[in-house]
């Protein structure tokens, strides 16, 4: 799975991008980023407060509970500050 | 009847007038254009502003813009809607987004572009980083622009989602 970061999500990881392989049982959007977090420093900072990340699949914005089954790309974000 | 839209992020400056410019171009039905411009602004408060940096998510950032320009068109009697957005580093004075809507009657114009703009300062994947003295940092999302984007919200409808 691919998996794509922005802003300071991707500072924090140190990477804008990288492809995954994600275990069974790692269902929502909200699971995922659990998972990431036990990864390492780097990801556990990224997503040390998860209420503030936002999240994408497929480039469309997603909930925490939203299941992550087919997805070929999924973004994590800070709250945007376009416009 | 198809309504002329246009949705471009770019990097390059842009002219606000000669896009209103060309939505109008030839038309006698339009009675109302409104165009907002987004300026990057010199200081904030007493602390002045070196520049902007934009980041965004390419492919969704166009996307997500092109489906609230659509819905705009589907709440609003609109005869042309035009989005542009930059990204990249925007020094204080030069434009960040444009917005204009075309419409026969003002109310309609002066509506979807204040949509438009409530839902770009907070669903459109753009990031902005601030350099003051300096350094360099992220922009925090404001509640007040969240509290605005609340007001467009139609019961039953997912649109912000």
């Amino acid at each position: 799975m691919k998996l794509r970061y922005f802003a300071w999500v991707r500072e924090r990881i140190g990477k804008p991008e990288e492809d995954l392989e994600v275990p069974a049982g790692v269902a929502t959007v909200g699971d995922l980023i659990q998972w990431l977090s036990s990864r390492g420093e780097e990801y556990a900072y990224a997503f040390e407060n998860p209420k503030v990340i936002r999240a994408a699949i497929d480039r469309t914005h997603v909930k925490a509970q939203t299941p992550i089954v087919g997805a070929g790309e999924i973004a994590f974000f800070p709250p945007m500050t376009g416009g | 009847m198809t309504i002329p839209s246009t949705v471009r992020i770019q990097r390059e400056p842009f002219d606000a007038a000669a896009e209103a410019a060309r939505l109008t171009r030839g038309r006698t039905d339009i009675g109302a254009v409104v165009t907002f411009a987004g300026i990057c602004r010199g200081a904030e408060g007493s602390e002045p502003i070196a520049a902007l940096t934009l980041e965004h998510y390419p492919g969704m950032a166009e996307a997500e813009i092109e489906r609230h320009v659509q819905e705009a068109i589907e709440r609003w009697p609109l005869l042309g809607v035009t989005v542009i957005h930059r990204h990249g580093r925007i020094t204080p004075g030069e434009d960040i987004v444009l917005v204009i809507t075309a419409s026969s009657h003002r109310e309609a114009a002066f509506a979807a572009a204040e949509f438009l703009m409530d839902y770009l300062k907070t669903r459109a994947p753009f990031w902005k980083q601030v350099e003051k003295a300096g350094e360099k940092t992220w922009v925090e999302a404001k509640a007040t622009d969240d509290a605005a984007v609340e007001r467009w919200t139609v019961p039953g409808r997912h649109a912000a989602e």
